[in-house]
């Protein structure tokens, strides 16, 4: 079984957006981005794949969202000079500078819930990512179809502060049992 | 026995064991809901020394987390510095020359022997036999004696480097290693002889906790655990790292899946691991033991990285984001024995105590490892 | 003033038994641990003393000096009262042991019995400790400890009533009078009675280790399961007194083998008879306790009470018929 049998049966099963990576240069063989509704979907296709469960975590992209307008923003300015030079050096009338654009609201930045999978027999780890807004992290539980998931879970959620729905028991596993801070997010603050 | 555990439900009681428990190795506790001897459930409660290296991770340089790398499994460190440096070396885009990475394969493999002899001690010190782990700890001072000599330190070892190995072994290290390799070969038919073929040991061990596959699979176990249980899955072999494509060894896999195989995996691995190490001594080439252009700040480039090795107790895995920077935008750190131990409180449901015992032995729990 | 000599002799037995009794006590965990350390490549106890023999005297110091812990919750009365029942019969049954044909405190026609009667108090020793100390380990190890008993009694006390009905008597003098002469006199090698006796004193030595709760049957301590087992409350002397009580209690019990199966105070070819060839003896039977308890790894509960119940007691029933049956036809 190689990565593209799998892409191929992942995308059978309805789950966009697979992406074949470099294995030597990345360490796994297939990256996916779902939406959290098709997580349980893709991750029954692993299952049924013979895939194993290796790890559950996240990544807080705090400021993600200023930073991408902050590029687009150094992307357009640099655009419009490069406009404006070619426009002199052409003998043209340069074009007037154009007021930046009054922008909506930033998007709400993102946790991402990262899935590493693995199988026995073939060199092909998996890695699902799904993503989900920072006020409301909600992302369904795995651990129906993954029973070893439950304590990965549990530790995203200590860590994140992301809610798994439908887990039997997510209380603090790693942090103290009444702990109600997220330590991995980027604004923790001890 | 499952009829019985249903009827007097309610005639259960609790016991903790641990967090101060002779056979829960460290501090793990375990919460057993008990009906007389048998175990009606049981659930692992961890974190007592949960230090969250994760986090450290996000607030030093990456080659200052280094050192964190062999505080979490204290037992087989230098794999877990080698699976750390294999990944910053992929992201980076670092080449090492050959000899530091068969330095890093002859370190690593006696390392797993140093770990499996400390386990094998303890496994039977956890059966009620006092005296095997005596004879384990002699062994182990050799190759620790050895490590020393390299590493300049004797358990939590911090020898790699981004690039190749902190120094050159010394005139001593050869021969002190092939005269250890040949002790040891001559004194494993001696543990073979008075441990595992003792009677009382074969009828605690066989077909007592039993994992079958699929568990393994739905738990996500590696290492000696799943290998007892007939997957043959090292990451040595499966996805080749190092030097190892290179060197000729086998991967042990019983199919019984009880604690006997797991036993007699980590036997057989001690081994290959002593295999391994004889080719590589063979092989070892001259040359530098740090690649020439290592830049002073490590900027990775941005994106995500994986990379698994294979430790004495199953694959652990690295997963790191960079944002472009000289610190880790996040640094996953996928432990085997946090998994492995995930499937304990379904394995040993309805077994009587001593052999609840005697699998949680069969798993080698670490605890630094599991909490982080 | 006329004091009878009777009084004065059972006054000098008296302090002699609870001395042999404690020296035994306190030198056989030297002995434990020097024979470990040397099982074990180690060298042991070496400091204090040559060969480190002032050992037990400092540890009995340390454990006098210790604080008595009783924890709250405990039953005061229980908790106190059970190393004193563990301990007390053990040194009575040194009463009834002859050492040689003259050095014994009470020849005692039904000696056997008496010493069979203390050891079983033994057991209610530890019951009562495990339960007074609302412990869940110790209440487990009482479990264990009582279903032990039980299943080890039978075996032993079977093969006792064979070697009775062989000599005909329960005093002990008589049991190693009939024995005397040599080797080939002994019942473990009296295969003209029953050609099973060697494997009866093979019964008796294992049912010996599971009573006096030594490895591979230490399941009342099994202390990477239980801890300590009944012993998890108990700490200074309390706790020492237990340990005495289980030494005197294997002394008792390699004694009372040597005088069953190995011909008592006999010299082995014969010759010159006395109470040396009975502490040899003894000494040996108590090495290979301890020998075996630093080479084998613990039985599980179940193994221990599937020993007994399926193998052992058949064997002796067997034992029994056999030997009455040869006792009628020769």
């Amino acid at each position: 079984m190689n990565g593209g049998a799998i892409k191929e049966k992942l995308a059978a099963g309805g789950v966009l957006a697979v992406n074949e990576t470099e294995y030597a240069r990345k360490g796994f063989a297939l990256d996916m981005q779902v939406a959290p509704e098709q997580l349980l979907a893709a991750i029954s296709v692993l299952d049924a794949a013979g895939f194993f469960i290796e790890a559950i975590t996240g990544v807080d992209w705090l400021g993600e969202q200023a930073a991408l307008r902050k590029e687009a923003e150094t992307k357009a300015a640099t655009a419009a000079k490069a406009k404006a030079e070619a426009a002199v050096a052409a003998g043209e009338e340069p074009p007037p500078i154009e007021p930046a654009t009054e922008q909506g609201e930033l998007a709400e930045d993102a946790l991402e819930a990262v899935y590493d999978f693995n199988h026995y027999e073939a060199l092909c780890r998996v890695t699902i990512r799904t993503r989900v807004p920072r006020s409301k992290p909600e992302v369904p539980t795995i651990s129906s179809i993954y029973p070893g998931a439950n304590w990965h879970e549990r530790e995203t959620h200590d860590f994140f502060g992301i809610t798994f729905v439908g887990h039997p028991c997510l209380v603090p596993l790693l942090l103290p049992e009444d702990a109600d801070f997220h330590p991995l997010l980027k604004d923790f603050l001890p | 026995m499952s009829a019985l555990i249903q009827s007097q439900a309610n005639e259960t009681f609790v016991l903790n064991l641990g967090p101060q428990h002779p056979a829960t190795h460290g501090v793990l506790r375990v919460k057993l809901t008990m009906d007389g001897e048998y175990i009606v459930e049981a659930e692992p409660v961890l974190g007592y020394i949960h230090r969250m290296h994760e986090k450290m991770g996000e607030n030093r340089t990456w080659a200052q987390f280094l050192p964190n790398t062999g505080r979490m499994d204290y037992l087989h460190a230098l794999a877990f510095n080698h699976g750390y440096v294999a990944l910053v070396e992929r992201a980076a885009g670092i080449t090492v020359p050959e000899r530091a990475e068969y330095l890093r394969v002859i370190t690593t493999e006696l390392n797993r022997v140093s770990s499996h002899l400390l386990w094998f001690g303890a496994f039977i010190l956890d059966l009620g036999g006092f005296s095997p782990l005596l004879y384990a700890f002699d062994d182990r001072e050799h190759i620790l004696d050895l490590l020393e000599s390299v590493t300049g330190s004797r358990l939590t070892y911090c020898y790699f480097r981004f690039g190749g190995v902190y120094n050159d072994i010394d005139d001593n290290f050869v021969p002190g290693a092939r005269a250890f390799i040949k002790r040891l070969r001559e004194r494993m038919p001696m543990y073979h002889n008075l441990v595992t073929k003792n009677i009382i040991l074969m009828k605690r061990l066989q077909e007592v906790g039993p994992i079958s596959a699929e568990m393994c699979r739905k738990y996500g176990a590696t290492g000696p655990v799943c290998r007892g249980s007939g997957i043959n899955f090292d990451v040595r072999k499966h996805e080749p790292y190092s030097i190892y494509p290179e060197m000729d060894f086998e991967v042990p896999v019983y199919e019984q899946g009880d604690s006997m195989a797991r036993y007699m995996v980590r036997m057989d691995e001690i081994e290959q691991s002593l295999r391994i190490v004889e080719q590589a001594l063979d092989k070892l080439p001259e040359g530098p033991v740090m690649a020439e252009k290592v830049p002073k700040i490590l900027k990775p480039p941005k994106g995500d990285y994986y990379h698994a090795v294979e430790t004495a107790r199953g694959s652990f895995g690295v997963r790191a984001v960079s944002d472009g920077g000289n610190i880790p935008y996040r640094l996953k750190l996928r432990s085997p024995t946090f998994s492995n131990l995930s499937l304990f409180g379904e394995a040993c449901r309805g077994m009587l105590l001593p052999d609840a015992l005697a699998l949680m032995g069969s798993l080698d729990l670490v605890i630094p490892e599991i909490d982080r | 003033m006329h004091v009878d000599p009777e009084i004065l002799r059972l006054v000098a037995f008296l302090v002699g038994v609870i001395a042999f009794a404690a020296l035994n006590a306190a030198y056989l965990v030297w002995l434990e641990r020097k024979e470990a350390a040397h099982i074990q490549r180690r060298i042991g106890p070496k400091e204090v003393g040559p060969f480190g023999l002032l050992q037990p005297l400092v540890d009995g110091i340390k454990l006098m000096t210790k604080q008595l812990i009783v924890p709250a919750g405990v039953d005061p009365v229980l908790f106190k009262i059970a190393p004193i029942l563990v301990m007390v019969p053990a040194i009575m049954s040194f009463v009834a042991i002859p050492f040689s044909d003259t050095l014994v405190a009470r020849n005692l026609d039904l000696g056997l019995l008496v010493i069979f009667a203390f050891a079983s108090v033994n057991v209610l020793g530890l019951l009562l400790g495990a339960w007074g100390s609302r412990n869940k380990y110790a209440v487990i190890s009482a479990a264990r400890v009582v279903s032990q008993n039980v299943a080890y009694e039978i075996p032993m006390l079977v093969t006792v009533v064979t070697l009775v009905m062989i000599s005909g008597t329960m005093n002990l003098s008589e049991i190693v009078g009939l024995q005397m002469g040599g080797f080939w006199h002994w019942n473990i090698l009296n295969l003209a009675a029953s050609p099973l006796m060697p494997v009866a004193f093979l019964i008796f030595f294992v049912c010996m280790l599971a009573e006096t709760n030594r490895a591979p049957f230490d399941m009342a301590e099994a202390e990477s399961e239980l801890v300590a087992g009944a012993f998890t409350e108990y700490s200074g002397m309390g706790f020492g007194v237990f340990f005495m009580g289980e030494y005197a209690n294997i002394v008792i019990g390699a004694s009372v083998a040597t005088i069953l199966f190995l011909g008592g105070w006999d010299c082995p070819f014969g010759l010159f008879p006395g109470v040396h060839w009975f502490l040899i003896k003894m000494y040996f039977l108590i090495f290979t306790v301890i020998w075996i308890r630093w080479t084998f790894p613990r039985t599980t509960f179940y193994g221990l009470l599937n020993l007994s119940w399926k193998i052992l007691i058949p064997i002796s029933f067997v034992n029994l018929i056999l030997t009455s049956a040869m006792l009628k036809v020769f």
